[in-house]
């Protein structure tokens, strides 16, 4: 029994570390120092990693990653993006020739990145880096070099492991690795205090910062059932284990304004990790998913044992920290319409990519006949948990949508929320910007240009 | 010819293959030890109890030290000795370290440090720099003012009175590699120490110190750092000598490296501040006199912070003469991490302020920003009737007072007093001589009455108008914003103008070594430090050019205090000033060598050897370079050399604050467009242009580089990077998680770099300019673009009074005071 992986094109079989072991620490203390640690939570990308299996090749940070999570796969970091004789990867090559490292320290993880991108025929350089902080060159030689290497051939060693791991004959991990829910089922049930690891993307700062030893322990990532996306009857079913990744291209079409939020949600590493299902369990009050997916009116399906049972989002969080979740039981997957033309989401950091929100703000509202005939808005980093403005939405409902209409339900919510003043944000700053995303919303729906983020210089 | 070739960072190809080797990735022995710190979890408050037994008692701990262990406390300051390495019977802050934990790996100890029960007897915290105030807790005495002319008269005489207050915010310096050393112990009790930081001597220095050893028997070297910015100057003191302390103790080699949360609690950031002003002004905004007043929140030691504030006094001109002017600076003493260098040293908070003052002025007598701003210009030197030798300053000038670290009507520090000077520290509070240049008829003097001779800021930024097509922009700016309600744009340009020299002006020195092998090749060693900037490729190209080769004919080698000694901190933007012209001064001594004896072959004189593309040219022969050395070796001439280079012409008096501070200036002008949101103070960076003064650059990708990532880095200072301290004094953003630097989308969409390209009228290495810190300053222009934006959303009534960091809850607040909600 030992986990087996393949490391820069050649098997490694690896036993006897505890199951909570970080890719990165292993990794460096196998004398592979390429790769460095420059936060060990998951915000900067020094460690980013390229992980490839069935169904591709993506990039991770490796400060945040399990062992057992590679069981089965491909792993190629920084000196393996080289070729086996030692030549330079064109983005190497050309962040050598466009000056995209300075200081160096964070040049690996940006190589891995890029590579990848490469790789994918990912063109968007600015999503695939947002996960790689730089303190540098201020990121333009990086992109420069990026573009220069648009369309350029893949290297053949880069292609390898997508066959390699195909055939690789991986055995028993000896950790408890799940292939279906009917397995988890009956063993989270016997094992109600374990911990499920899927993303391992909050989790992991369990281990690499509260320094927490956690057992028993679940590595879900093998639960293929449980990564399903299906659309039936106008809803799209999400399995728990579906990444933000995936969920993101699922909804691109059917929900633009959902993929748009996924798009600044964290970073590549950490959406090619994260699932929908550990966004929603873990139950932060700050969490982007809760707040789309209640204003969708999504249906929570939770599994304990054999038994199955439902719910409309918003009553799953209880209060801070607290769910409807009992002992033995998880979150198996989520149900919302696949269309919702007046969705939209706004979400208010202090920067705009792969930071958590302050306010996250999700409203839609139907509106017939120039009356408004239902309204679901819901936030996160409002209150203790993502909740909906109820009296705001009380406001609207069955009113004309006018802009008096939307000044007295923005006045609404100051009934809806207390927020609480962070590092993040003030209270009053939430309270402020929360009625005025109803305002937003208004002139959005009208077509008045209303984003930063979408105005050309 | 390799100067001033675009050639790419001499590691770049290790880079980006992951063989580059920081600390941490040197292969230790098998014995090695790691190391964590305990810290405190108050901010003020005595120490009651301690109680390890449980940190003694976890896996794999192998020695826990505490202060009972060291009776003779190591310091760590690189000025007043006034920061314990561990703390003493009260702590200061909240991240200070308490307690040492000795183990077998780096988890181990990170876990075993959690484990100290530390019992305190709290006391009343300072935490803002009202509370200093109020409790006149300070540096120095008093604070420190300096004049030229009669301010208070010339406000009072003033047509219109302008006043007001912001806050500025500090910086995390989020180097992506953090603190870390490593210590190993020699034979006969001497000491091997790795340290990423800029000051490879200072950290020789205070291991000495702690160890009771000569310098002699520490040897620092330094490779390379991931990122400095001024936050490895003396922030890696106590982790090197943490790691010297241990290692001795335990007889193994000892490791160190913060994990970044604990990086982030426990070092100091650059200084926030408040900053007062009061300006009067004639109609067209020129003004006529001015008033600062500067409360820097400086933490619980005094670390740098008296020439971080001094430089901030020193930046409050800009580019703009101010013939009547006071500035009063308090360096506050609070329970907070101790503030410490950050890239421009205290000049971006001096240049920020002024900046916001002709930005307040502006709005105030409602003329165009950029028009306000060249009216209050210095004299440029062209206007001023030519260019006005300066008097060579000797350095054994006769009316130099005394030793150098006698200042007189200075307080002494209590290390100064007891002779214990740090020689190799900018901390040091002290001042040569008191030599005032008398000012040129023809020329403007700045507030510490400098001359401003090289002044190029008109042409400089009339060049950026033109290509940024700044007035056109403006225009079309403001027609947009008529017919958008919700989002607004605002542009802005700001110049830069930064001295360039340590002000202590001792540091102002270098030293190099060069080998030159029997086959031809080169070994390259001085006392810089490379963190990034290119500084090792800039010099090797000094060095190569010096023989006629190309520059990867010089082998570059680390840092080391055994080869160079005597390192002034790679700090000041000063490295390639001051290494390039050690290092020219070595390979020149070894040339003129080797002319020598070739000219001497062939009967000719020195002079008409020519080291050109790789061959030495004498007499109509041409030889390779290889073949002239060996026959030079074999002949016993010597191929090595050092070299050594020290800065004419400045002279300074920190007390009174005047004389020549710095050998010259850099300039710089920057035009930022920005977009707002008034209903979320949401706010973006459009695009930015940068025009920026190397001289004639000796590397242009590499000083492109150092502009770009400089400004986003300002703007990032004055937007999104905001540190918040809750209501105990703790640092609640203490992780990229929740302090954000620019990520990659925030660069702006459009940027557009060049560098001005005329040789710097001094004569500096190969007539470049400095460029570390001064493109820092560029930033400005990104705060100054918001304030237009902002003042977009009122009827132009109501100043912004925009507070920096940016954030959008600040730009929120300001949209709402301009609208007058």
């Amino acid at each position: 029994m030992a986990l087996a992986f393949l490391l820069n094109g050649t098997p490694v079989r690896v036993e006897g570390e505890p199951p909570t072991r970080t890719l990165l620490d292993w990794l460096r203390t196998s004398g592979l120092t390429g790769t460095k640690e420059g936060c060990n939570e998951g915000d900067c990308g020094a460690c980013t990693v390229m992980v490839t299996d069935a169904d591709g090749s993506r990039a991770l940070n490796a400060c945040i990653l399990f062992l057992p999570q590679l069981h089965g796969k491909a792993v190629r970091t920084v000196e393996g993006i080289s070729g086996p004789g030692g030549e330079m990867h064109p983005v190497q090559a050309a962040m050598v020739q466009h000056h995209g490292s300075q200081c160096g320290f964070c040049t690996p993880g940006f190589v891995v990145s890029m590579a990848v991108a490469h790789l994918n025929g990912d063109r968007a350089h600015d999503d695939a880096l947002a996960g790689n902080l730089c303190r540098c060159t201020g990121y333009a030689p990086i992109i420069r070099a990026a573009e220069a290497v648009e369309g350029s051939p893949v290297p053949a060693w880069m292609q390898a492991d997508r066959e390699a791991v195909r055939v690789l004959a991986a055995g028993e991990a000896g950790v408890f690795r799940p292939s279906g829910s009917d397995e988890l089922a009956a063993w989270y049930l016997a094992n109600p205090d374990a911990v499920l690891v899927a993303g391992a993307t909050d989790v992991g700062l369990w281990v690499t910062k509260q320094l927490r030893d956690l057992k028993p322990v679940a590595f879900l990532n093998g639960v293929r059932d449980l990564q399903a996306i299906e659309v039936q009857g106008g809803q799209l079913h999400v399995g728990a284990c579906v990444t933000i990744a995936s969920l993101r291209e699922a909804v691109a079409d059917r929900l633009p304004s959902f993929a748009e939020m996924l798009r600044r949600y964290a970073s590549a590493q950490v959406r090619n990790a994260a699932t929908i299902g550990g966004n929603i369990a873990n139950g932060s009050p700050i969490g982007d998913g809760p707040p789309v997916l209640i204003a969708l009116g999504a249906t929570l399906h939770l599994r304990r044992g054999d038994e199955i049972r439902s719910m409309a989002l918003e009553d799953f969080f209880l209060e801070y920290r607290k769910q409807d979740r009992r002992p033995g039981e998880f979150v198996a997957g989520v149900s919302f319409p696949e269309k919702a033309d007046a969705l939209r989401c706004y979400k208010i950091s202090k920067r705009f990519d792969q930071d958590i929100s302050a306010v996250c703000g999700c409203f839609n509202v139907t509106v017939e006949g120039g009356k408004v005939t239902s309204a679901r808005i819901a936030f996160g980093g409002m209150a203790g948990v993502p909740k909906r403005a109820s009296l705001c939405e009380a406001a609207l409902v069955g009113k004309a949508w006018t802009e008096a209409t939307v000044e007295a339900a923005a006045e609404a919510m100051a009934g809806d929320f207390t927020p609480m003043t962070d590092m993040r944000a003030s209270a009053g700053y939430r309270m402020l910007t929360a009625q005025n995303l109803m305002r937003r919303y208004f002139h959005d729906l009208n077509g008045t240009a209303v984003s930063v983020l979408e105005v050309a210089p | 010819m390799s100067m001033g070739k675009p050639l790419p960072h001499d590691a770049a190809p290790l880079h980006v293959t992951g063989q580059a080797r920081y600390i941490d990735d040197l292969p230790f022995p098998a014995n090695a030890l790691h190391l964590a710190f305990g810290l405190s979890t108050v901010a003020h408050g005595e120490i009651t109890g301690v109680d390890l037994s449980a940190v003694r008692a976890a896996p794999g701990v192998v020695a826990v030290l505490s202060a009972e262990d060291l009776p003779d406390m190591p310091d760590c300051s690189p000025s007043a000795h006034d920061e314990p390495l561990l703390a003493v019977g009260t702590v200061h802050y909240v991240g200070q370290p308490v307690f040492l934990v000795v183990a077998e790996s780096h988890l181990a100890a990170r876990k075993a440090a959690r484990l100290g029960k530390i019992t305190y007897r709290e006391l009343p915290a300072l935490l803002t720099v009202d509370d200093a105030l109020a409790a006149n807790s300070r540096f120095e005495q008093g604070p420190v003012i300096w004049a030229k002319g009669d301010a208070g008269a010339a406000i009072a005489k003033a047509p219109r009175v302008i006043e007001g207050s912001f806050e500025v915010g500090g910086q995390e310096h989020f180097y992506l590699e953090g603190q870390v050393a490593a210590a190993i112990p020699l034979e006969g009790g001497d000491f091997m120490v790795h340290s990423s930081t800029q000051h490879p001597t200072e950290v020789q220095h205070k291991v000495a110190h702690a160890l009771h050893l000569p310098m002699s028997a520490v040897r620092v070297e330094v490779r390379r750092m991931g990122g400095g910015f001024g936050g490895k100057e003396s922030q890696g003191n106590a982790l090197a000598i943490a790691c010297a302390v241990a290692a001795k103790a335990t007889g193994r080699p000892c490791r160190m490296r913060y994990d970044r949360d604990d990086d982030m609690v426990i070092t100091g950031k650059r200084h926030d501040l408040r900053i007062k002003y009061r300006a009067g002004v004639d109609a067209e905004g020129r003004i006529l006199g001015l008033e600062f007043l500067h409360l820097f929140r400086c933490g619980w030691s005094q670390d740098l912070s008296l020439p971080v504030a001094d430089r901030a006094m020193l930046h409050s001109d800009n580019c703009y003469h101010l013939p009547h002017i006071r500035i009063e600076s308090h360096r506050l003493k609070t329970n907070t991490c101790s503030a410490t260098a950050y890239r421009g040293f205290g000049g971006p908070q001096g240049m920020v302020g002024i900046e916001r003052v002709l930005d307040h002025v502006a709005f105030v007598v409602g003329r165009e920003p950029l028009v306000v701003r060249k009216a209050n210009f210095y004299r440029a030197m062209a206007a001023a009737g030519g260019q006005p030798p300066m008097p060579e300053v000797s350095r054994t000038d006769g009316e130099t007072t005394g030793k150098p670290w006698e200042t007189s009507g200075q307080k002494m520090s209590k290390a100064a007093k007891e002779g214990e000077v740090d020689l190799s520290s900018r901390g040091a509070a002290a001042s040569v001589g008191s030599h005032v240049l008398p000012p040129d008829g023809r020329v403007q003097t700045t507030p510490y009455h400098m001359p401003v001779e090289d002044f190029i800021g008109h042409e400089l930024v009339a060049e950026l108008e033109r290509t940024s097509d700044y007035a056109a922009r403006k225009a079309e700016i403001a027609a947009w914003n008529k017919q958008s309600p919700v989002l607004k744009r605002g542009i802005a340009l700001t110049p830069v103008k930064f001295g360039i020299s340590f002000t202590l002006t001792w540091l102002n020195q270098a030293g190099a070594l060069v080998h030159v092998y029997q086959d031809g090749s080169i070994a390259l060693n001085h006392g810089g430090t490379e963190m990034g900037q290119g500084l090792f490729q800039k010099v090797a190209q000094v060095t190569a050019a010096v023989f006629g080769l190309d520059a990867g004919q010089v082998k570059i080698t680390a840092t080391d205090t055994a080869k160079v000694p005597n390192t002034s901190a790679t700090a000041a933007s000063s490295g390639a000033d001051l290494n390039g012209m050690a290092a020219k001064a070595a390979a020149e001594t070894i040339r003129g060598r080797l002319a020598e004896f070739i000219a001497e072959k062939h009967q000719v004189k020195p002079a008409t050897v020519k080291f050109v593309d790789g061959t030495v040219r004498v007499a109509g022969e041409v030889y390779d370079w290889a073949r002239v050395v060996a026959w030079a070796y074999q002949a016993r001439v010597s191929l090595s050399s050092t070299g050594f280079y020290s800065t004419p012409k400045i002279i300074w008096d920190r007390v009174k604050g005047t004389g020549r501070p710095f050998f010259y200036f850099a300039y710089g002008a920057a035009v930022t467009e920005v977009v707002i949101d008034r209903l979320t103070g949401e706010n973006r960076i459009l695009r930015a242009d940068l025009l920026h003064d190397t001289g004639t650059s000796l590397n242009p990708a590499l000083d492109i580089g150092q502009v770009e990532g400089a400004y986003v880095q300002g703007a990032g200072w004055l937007t999104t990077e905001e540190l918040v301290w809750d209501g105990k004094g703790r640092l609640s953003t203490h992780a990229p998680s929740t302090y954000k630097i620019p990520a990659c989308s925030d660069r702006p969409r459009v940027f557009n770099v060049a560098l001005w390209g005329k040789p710097n009228r001094e004569d500096s290495v190969g007539k470049s300019k400095a460029v570390g810190e001064p493109p820092f300053m560029l930033g400005i222009s990104a705060l100054m673009a918001l304030s237009d934006a902002v003042a977009a959303c009122g009827d132009g009534s109501v100043y912004p009074a925009l507070d920096a960091p940016a954030t959008a809850e600040r730009v929120l607040m300001a949209v709402r005071r301009v609208e007058g909600v």
